[in-house]
């Protein structure tokens, strides 16, 4: 039994509502655990106060520089004293969840079993990040609770200027849209930078992310400093079984409308059978005894609607791979800043496509703890240098599919074109 | 007395996943074939050997207790073989090999509370900070936000009746990392920093917080004797960023933090190139525990876009079919000065064209 629980005007009505109630879950452990009955009390607080009540601090492992994110309450009495003391110390592990967030049970329960011992039992399944966040406990049960989590097989994540937790969609797991094995990707690459994941000595944070195909589930190009996104260079694939299935069901005003009109580059066409085009480049299905789907798969750039309408009657192709993009990250300090490709194709299907992946990685980070500012983003470091000077700090050719147009100004001095040019005809003559 | 050891962490990193797949998954990698829904909440999976797998989606609260997590573990270990997983929106999935399990399985799910849907074009769960409960410079709460949002838009999560899938985010400061989405909730200050002169000196390294500041309105000053900085409030755009390097720079404020609604952010490049969200409109109260005011603002929203974008279009493809004027009519949302961009890069933001819709 654990102490009497303070008043939670606020918080009560949370409760209320047919959506889980995370008060509820947390007025469960308050039955056992004073911590748990002094954080209700504080987060009361910030309810009626409306602010917020905790400070940072120095916690973490043996041999880790980061991971624990320490927290330390401010609401104190006139001696100094805190209000609200079996709480007065809340850090939050991060734990590096598996590819693809799957579990098994037996592994969900050693992990409550744990940090009800040595934490008040509040876990998050994940943080935005992708770890997975124990939340609440003492500086002093920190290591306790991360020694029996690490003996589990699981490990710190990220926090600080590091390599930052990264996260992986369900992919080749579950889904026929997968064009990569996600999940060995994002093991290899991520375990070849656990020394800067643990010990943060980068410029600033830098995170990977994975998504198995140009839906991006991971929403990777908005967020990741490097963007691997599945994709396909040959055709798309058909199946006419399924593609009749589901024009019986949908008819022809869906097929046009849904499909056809929503084509971001008009790659498709409705045809009379006996009309569709034979060209290696394009891909047909026939929907019923007269009209089929023509797509022009030079024109197609692999947006994933059409496939996403009729999936299964449409599916990606087989010569697979990646599109890799650096440099996505949300407003703070210059703006937001999409992802810009720097490889538009990697091959990933061999062991040496994945070192690769790997060596790249690699690259871009060496670039990136080189010549970032302190505090400075990939994408806030090309802003100021120039995707050139980067492409050309890595080792990357130029391509125009790194580009939505070429220059619109002519602020630039070209007094190296012909060399450049001759370049480029040197590469193409020794391809 | 002998010292314990000192325990070295074994640097293990990210954990295989192939020990924790469902044998239909594990069975089956990098093998599906296609996909359907036989109902809201439920995905259909059938490889190219004609295997197939069930998925279960639920919704939780995912700052969850560990009753919560072993009452999810007993449901999966009586019908889902011991397996779980969680989407990036915190759903937890089952999956299952035998479709008659189902129905058993969602009918567990939902007497315990956990709502079953958000897949396909549902609205789906809110992906979301930490808030009061564990931040350190939160403006707002997260999971509160959440819990008052998500029981408004429960029947939404549990259908499939928007015109495309609708994620939504909430975020407690600027940074935002609750992420684009196609609408999001997030903090907008509207004052400079309060600055406790007393403790600058001794809690911020001045140079990094000067350097922090997007539009140099902070610079060194001696307050009181003391080395202090102080900010230039006129150019000040109220964003936050000296805070977290600098506590005694208090930018939250109970009255004038207020909450911005964004719209129209999407990162799957299906259709049109992935889009950043713009702001609709600001000025909404931190108003706890519920925070009305923002739910009527995100439901009027929804409601509009479910009765008038076409399927399939996303919030950013209604708004790019039916105009921004448009919007704002529909959605009675003032357009104000505020929402005309001034930051760097802007001019691709204003009409340079005669496209007007009359």
């Amino acid at each position: 039994m654990a102490k009497k629980p303070h008043p939670t005007p606020n918080l009560d009505q949370l409760e209320s509502g047919p959506w889980p109630s995370f008060v509820t879950g947390l007025k469960r452990l308050a039955q056992d655990k004073d911590s748990v009955v002094d954080l209700l009390g504080h987060l009361e607080h910030s309810y009626q106060t409306r602010k917020g009540y905790w400070k940072g601090g120095t916690v973490g492992v043996i041999g880790y520089g980061g991971g624990v994110i320490p927290r330390f309450t401010e609401i104190k009495d006139a001696a100094g004293k805190p209000v609200f003391p079996d709480a007065a110390e809340f850090h939050t592990l991060r734990i590096m969840p598996p590819p693809g967030m799957h579990y098994d049970t037996a592994t969900l329960r050693k992990f409550c079993d744990i940090w009800e011992t040595h934490g008040t039992g509040l876990i998050a399944f994940h943080g935005q990040s992708g770890d997975i966040m124990f939340q609440g406990c003492t500086s002093e049960n920190t290591q306790k609770a991360f020694d029996e989590i690490n003996e589990m097989g699981f490990d710190m994540g990220g926090a600080g200027p590091s390599v930052r937790t990264s996260m992986s969609c369900v992919g080749a797991a579950r889904c026929e849209q997968s064009c990569y094995d996600e999940a060995k990707a994002h093991r290899q690459v991520l375990n070849t930078f656990l020394d800067d994941i643990h010990r943060p000595a980068l410029p600033y944070k830098f995170k990977f992310k994975f998504s198995g195909c140009p839906n991006d589930c991971m929403n990777s190009i908005q967020r990741a400093d490097m963007a691997v996104i599945g994709t396909w260079r040959d055709n798309i694939r058909t199946d006419e079984a399924l593609a009749k299935k589901w024009f019986a069901k949908h008819g022809m005003d869906e097929l046009v409308n849904d499909v056809v009109a929503r084509c971001p580059t008009k790659a498709i066409q409705i045809k009379d059978i006996s009309k569709v085009r034979k060209a290696g480049n394009i891909s047909s299905v026939a929907v019923n005894a007269e009209k089929a789907l023509e797509i022009d798969n030079k024109d197609c750039v692999r947006c994933m609607h059409c496939i996403n309408v009729m999936t299964g009657a449409l599916a990606t192709g087989t010569d697979k791979g990646a599109t890799i993009l650096v440099g996505g990250n949300r407003t703070l300090k210059i703006g937001d800043l999409m992802g810009t490709v720097v490889v538009p194709f990697m091959p990933l299907k061999e062991e040496e496509d994945y070192e690769k992946l790997v060596e790249l990685g690699q690259a871009i980070i060496d670039f990136f703890a080189e010549n970032a500012l302190e505090h400075e983003r990939t994408g806030e470091m090309i802003e100021r240098i120039g995707l050139v000077n980067f492409l050309e700090g890595i080792g990357l050719e130029v391509d125009a599919n790194m580009v939505s147009a070429p220059r619109t100004n002519p602020y630039v001095r070209a007094d190296g074109w012909d060399d450049e040019v001759a370049k480029i005809n040197a590469r193409k003559a020794a391809a | 007395m002998a010292q314990a050891t000192i325990r070295r962490a074994i640097e293990c990193g990210v954990p295989d996943n192939k020990q924790y797949l469902h044998p239909k998954l594990a069975k089956n990698y990098g093998n599906w074939k296609y996909h359907d829904r036989p109902r809201p909440g439920v995905l259909h999976h059938v490889s190219h050997d004609a295997d197939e797998v069930w998925t279960v989606r639920a919704g939780t609260q995912r700052q969850m207790d560990v009753w919560t997590i072993r009452k999810l573990c007993d449901i999966a270990d009586q019908y889902a073989e011991g397996r779980v997983r969680f989407t990036i929106r915190s759903n937890i999935e089952f999956m299952v090999g035998d479709a008659a399990k189902v129905a058993p399985l969602i009918a567990a799910l939902e007497k315990n509370g956990f709502p079953v849907g958000g897949t396909g074009n549902s609205v789906s769960m809110i992906s979301h900070t930490q808030g009061w409960l564990h931040c350190d410079i939160p403006g707002t709460d997260a999971s509160g936000v959440v819990k008052a949002l998500m029981d408004d838009l429960y029947e939404e999560f549990r259908r499939e009746e928007m015109p495309n899938r609708v994620h939504l985010s909430t975020s407690c400061c600027e940074i935002n990392c609750g992420g684009q989405a196609d609408i999001a909730i997030i903090i907008q200050h509207t004052k400079p920093p309060v600055i406790n002169h007393d403790l600058v000196a001794n809690a911020c390294e001045r140079p990094t917080v000067v350097a922090r500041c997007p539009v140099a309105a902070i610079r060194p000053a001696l307050v009181n004797g003391k080395p202090s900085l102080e900010v230039d409030e006129k150019k000040c755009i109220c964003c936050g960023a000296c805070y977290p390097p600098c506590p005694p720079m208090q930018i939250n404020d109970p009255e004038h933090s207020k909450l911005a609604i964004w719209i129209g952010g999407k990162n799957s490049n299906a259709r049109g190139k992935p889009t950043f969200m713009k702001m609709v409109t600001s000025g909404l109260p931190n108003n706890a525990p519920r925070w009305p005011e923002v739910g009527a603002v995100v439901k009027n929203i929804l409601h509009v876009y479910k009765n008038d974008a076409r399927p399939w279009e996303r919030l950013s493809d209604w708004v790019e079919r039916i105009g921004w004027p448009r919007f704002f009519e529909k959605t009675g949302l003032p357009f104000t000065k505020y929402l005309i961009d001034d930051w760097r890069g802007a001019r691709v933001n204003l009409n340079a064209s005669t496209h007007i819709r009359f």
